[in-house]
Order: structure tokens, then sequence, then C-alpha cells
């Protein structure tokens, strides 16, 4: 096997046993819970007969073990567990919302990466000017703010008290695709990209302003070439590999910052959920999301560190020489 | 060899950027409203923390009044309290603990017979894979929510954080003829992390510092914020923004104080951080030349 296929082989290996621990200690925090799970469900009305009753069929009689591996075979299935709010499959619940915050990752991450490639490339080649200085003042005011701050200054700025041009929270009807109304997704989707983009632009500026002095840089504008063709047929695809790992990480990072997001904006999908269910102690709910977020989570880095192995011409010429 | 420059006076050339000097006056202001508004406060509007001033959501007074009628400047400059004490405590068991798990690993790295580098790292991993908001959730999920319960899950999920970069930073120092010389002498590995290696890291250790202290402030001030953090009727700031963002139009100030008052606390503290960094990175460039 090259060494590129074993060090991604190995790396995978890594992902699936960070997961299984990952998701032994989702599982072990839920018996910490003080009280009996059959009688949250069920609510404090419950017959003595119909907690037993629900205890058994839910397995709760058996042993911590048993029901772990119970649990991930259900999760590995498709059947996430019981939400005691809705009185319904968590896998019902989240159906939707799953699809809802899909939308504000994908449209976040089309919108920043383009933008964020494009200031970063621009501040490189303008170092040491007003432009440069001013885009990372901006960057660091920006970077420095918890994504709520930022939710909120926009609502103050585009929805309440200076304009009012845009919705402040979603306004789709329940079971209304939250699509249907785009300008409910302009803030929220604003709010996410203004989190994201400043480390995005200081990461492209930093490892192209690098590659602008490397040696080879300088030689292939020693050739005579015109400037703009040493930037872009040279200097760029030098930084893919970091940039690419950079934005993977914003993706993973988004995974939590669409929590507060989602709440700030009432959006209905899985981080106003996980909320809910927080502040419901909907155990099996926050069980399941915390999950499903961690597992993307997990994803995310594993394709940033692939990117990482990929880009590293070291390891790619190693396995290409039959190494 | 001689030794890496100690970064002695790395914060005093650190202040001597007028970025930095910017941002301690942000900070210094905004800490100074939290510590002196408790005291302010009711001698400036008359009202008590939690006295009534009239009904929600009215225009009264400087800045109006909140949801349940009281006046918003009183309990503004009252609310600074618990961010910042919950933030600082957030930082220091990161930091602490994220510096001794790193500079063990780092320095046990290189013997082959320890595994304590792998095992610190690896377990470091699985913390690693929650995004921080997220595993604060699921422990007010099992154990309620509580100021102090916040403090330990945000400041033990910085632990891996701050321990991949004190490990960088040990084990480039590990191999210095200092160390290899006290380790010679027999001194024991305690004294040696303490008076060789810690010394020499406390340039990225910092810079950590104030990375975890602006992250701190925004967990803690977003957990507020989401209800789950600290519970009424305290006052804080997270929480009377959750408490009066329903009446952005009719009172903006409950909101926009306190909004600002964090944001200005965190750019402050990012640009202090800012400066150390490119301090730090000034003073380990410098070395070898």
């Amino acid at each position: 096997m090259s060494l590129l296929t074993t060090m991604i082989m190995k790396r995978l290996l890594v992902s699936v046993l960070v997961l299984l621990v990952v998701s032994l200690l989702i599982f072990a925090a839920t018996l910490l819970l003080p009280g009996d799970p059959a009688r949250a469900i069920l609510g404090q009305q419950a017959t003595p007969e119909r907690v037993a009753a629900l205890t058994e069929q839910l397995g709760l009689d058996r042993p911590a073990w048993e029901r772990y591996l119970s649990w991930l075979g259900g999760v590995l299935t498709g059947d996430l567990g019981f939400s005691a709010a809705t009185q319904g499959p968590v896998s019902e619940l989240l159906g939707g919302r799953i699809a809802a915050s899909a939308l504000l990752l994908v449209l976040t991450a089309l919108i920043s990466t383009p933008v964020a490639l494009a200031l970063g490339t621009w501040a490189a080649t303008r170092r040491g000017t007003r432009t440069d200085s001013a885009l990372s003042g901006a960057s660091l005011v920006l970077a420095a703010l918890p994504e709520f701050v930022i939710g909120v200054l926009l609502v103050i700025l585009f929805a309440t008290s200076v304009l009012q041009i845009l919705p402040s929270v979603t306004i789709a009807r329940p079971g209304e695709p939250v699509w249907a109304r785009p300008e409910q997704l302009v803030l929220p989707v604003l709010t996410l990209a203004l989190v994201v983009i400043p480390y995005v632009v200081r990461m492209t500026r930093a490892t192209l302003s690098e590659a602008l002095d490397a040696g080879f840089v300088e030689m292939a504008r020693l050739k005579g070439l015109p400037e703009r063709t040493v930037l872009v047929r040279h200097a760029v695809p030098h930084t893919i590999g970091p940039v690419a790992q950079v934005l993977a990480l914003q993706l993973a990072w988004l995974a939590g910052g669409v929590v507060v997001v989602e709440f700030l904006f009432r959006y209905p999908g899985v981080g106003q959920a996980l909320i809910d269910a927080v502040a419901n102690r909907d155990v099996q709910v926050v069980q399941a999301i915390t999950l499903i977020i961690a597992a993307f989570y997990v994803l995310v880095n594993l394709a940033a560190d692939v990117a990482g192995i990929l880009a590293d011409p070291r390891i790619r010429h190693a396995s290409g020489g039959g190494a | 060899m001689s030794a890496p420059a100690v970064p002695a006076g790395l914060l005093r050339r650190t202040f001597r950027r007028r970025q930095a000097r910017i941002g301690a006056v942000l900070t210094l202001v905004v800490v100074a409203v939290a510590l002196l508004g408790p005291v302010l406060g009711p001698l400036l509007t008359g009202y008590g923390v939690d006295d009534f001033a009239g009904r929600p959501f009215r225009p009264d007074g400087v800045a109006g009044t909140d949801d349940l009628g009281r006046d918003v400047l009183t309990r503004f400059l009252a609310g600074g309290g618990p961010v910042l004490l919950y933030a600082l405590a957030a930082t220091a068991i990161g930091i602490v603990g994220g510096a001794i798990a790193g500079m063990l690993a780092g320095y046990s790295a290189g013997d082959r017979t320890s595994r304590l580098d792998s095992l610190i790292m690896r377990g470091g991993d699985v913390l690693l894979s929650f995004p921080q908001l997220v595993l604060a959730l699921l422990a007010v999920a099992v154990l309620g929510s509580s100021g102090w319960l916040l403090v330990l899950v945000i400041g033990i999920t910085h632990i891996p954080r701050v321990a991949r970069v004190a490990r960088q930073a040990t084990l480039s120092v590990a191999g210095q003829d200092y160390v290899l010389a006290a380790r010679m002498y027999g001194v024991p590995r305690r004294r040696i992390l303490a008076t060789e290696v810690l010394p020499n890291i406390t340039g990225p250790l910092m810079v950590e510092l104030g990375l975890r202290l602006t992250y701190s402030i925004g967990y803690v001030a977003s957990l507020s914020f989401l209800g789950l953090g600290v519970q009424p009727p305290a006052a804080d700031w997270g929480l009377q923004i959750n408490e009066n963002r329903i009446a952005l139009i009719v009172t903006p100030w409950g909101v926009l104080l306190p909004v600002l008052a964090i944001a200005v606390l965190t750019v402050g503290t990012n640009m202090i951080t800012d400066a150390l960094a490119k301090e730090s990175a000034d003073t380990t460039g410098e070395a070898p030349a």
C-alpha cells in the first residue's frame, strides 16, 4: 500500500475510534442523570404500573452496557430514541430540522468561501498598505465578537431600530419549509458568514504571504512572468492545502455556532431543537443531537486532515514514486 | 548554545504597541463598569437591582424598563459581574490544566517507555470532537444549569486546546542543554517542568490566556443568552439580552447596552491578545538570527 493510502486509512481508523468513545461519553453522561427516565417520559401523574411497564419496554432494568449497545445499534439503524417532550420518536422530530440546518450551513459556506478567499488574497497582495491594515483590523474586531452579538447587532441594523427591511425572526409557519420565504434566511446566513469570514481571511492572507515570499515565487518573478501569472499559477496553488483545512474547520465550527444563531432567529433547525431539549431535559433528544453534531464535527475534521495529507507534496510524491 | 530568549518584558513590549493600548483601554472601561456599576447604579438611578420602576418595557428613566418593569440602566450596571467572574475562572482552569497536561505530554514525548504523551493527547482528541458550546449544553441537560458547572465545563473543554500549544512549546524546549543538564543532575520531573520548562513557554501560554479569555466571555454570555447560564432574577448581561430582546423595537437599550458591553470587552481582550501574539512571534523569530 502506498504511503498516501496508509496515512488516510490510519486517519480514518482514528476517527472511527474517536466516534465510538464519543458515543460512550454521551451515553455515560445520561447515567449521571438523577431520577427515573421512565417517570420523566410519563410525567409525575403516572401510575407505578405504567412506569414499571415502560421501564421494561425501554429495557431500563438491563445493565448499562447492554443498554449502551442497543442504543448504539438503534442509532446505526436510524432509531434515535423517544422524545419525552413530543411523545414521539426522535427521528421524526429531527427529520425536517436536519435539512433546515444543512441549508444554513451550505448557504453560509457558499457565500463566505469566495468572499473570504478573495479578501485574503487581496490583503496578501497589498501587504502593508492601508487596505491591508483596515481589513486585518476589521477581521480582528469581528473575530472577537460572539455570534449572538453579531446577530443582535444585525437585527438592530436591518430589522428593527435602524432599517426595517428584513424579518428579525423566522416567519415560516410550522410545517412550511424554511426556503419558502428566502428573506428570512438572510440574517442567519449573514451572521454565520460574518463569524466565519475573518478566520479564513487571516489564514489565506498568512499562507499566501508566506508563499509570495518563498523562493519559487521569486524565481517565477525573475523569469519575467507578469505578477498576475505569478500569483495565480505559482503562489495560489501552494496555499490550497492549508486553506482547505481552515475551510473544513470553519464548517466544523459552524456546527456549534448554528445552535446560538438558530435560537436567536427562532430558526427551526437542529440547534433550536437542542436548546429546547436541554431546557426540557429531554435526554434522548439531547443524546441524539449531540451525537449528530459530534459525528459531523469528526467527519469534517477528518476531511480537513485528509485535505492536508493530499496537499502535502512530500507525501504525494512519496506515493507517486511507488515508495 | 544559549538559552532561548526568556520573554521577560513581553508584556511591557506588547503594551508599547498602540493596538494593545487601545485594547487595554476598552477592556478596562468594561471592567470598571462591571466593578463599580453595582454601587453606582442605585445612586445614579435611585432604583435597586430588583426594584420595580414602573410598567414593563416603558421608556421611563434613562434607558427604560425591562420585561418585569425594572430599571434597565440599574440592571445593566449590576450585570457585568457574573460574566467576568465565570469567564476568568474558566480561563484559569483551562490554562492551568492545559499547561500541566501539555508540558507532561511534551516532556514525555521523547521517552519511548512512557505512554503518557499519547494517553494525554488521545484523551484530548475525544474532548476536541465536540464543539465547546455543545458539550456545555450536554452537561447542562444532565446536571442542570448552575454557574459553576459552566465554569467547569468551559474550563475543561479549554484544556486539550491549551495542551496542544503547551506541548508544542515544551517539545522545542525539552531538548535544550539546560533541560538536559537538569535531567542529568537528577532533578525531579516536577521541578524541571516548573523551573526550566514553564518559564520558557510563557510566551505561547500568554497568547493562549488571552484567546481563551475572549472565548470564555463569549461562551458564558452565550449560554446566559440561551437561558441556560445565569438564572433569573440575577442581573447579568447575557440574561438581560434574552429577557429584553422581544421588545427591541420599543426599548432597545435593554438589549443594546449589554450587547455593546460584551462586544467592547471581547474586542478589547482580542486586541491585546493579537498584539501579544505578534510580539511573541517576533521574539521567537529573532532568537535564531
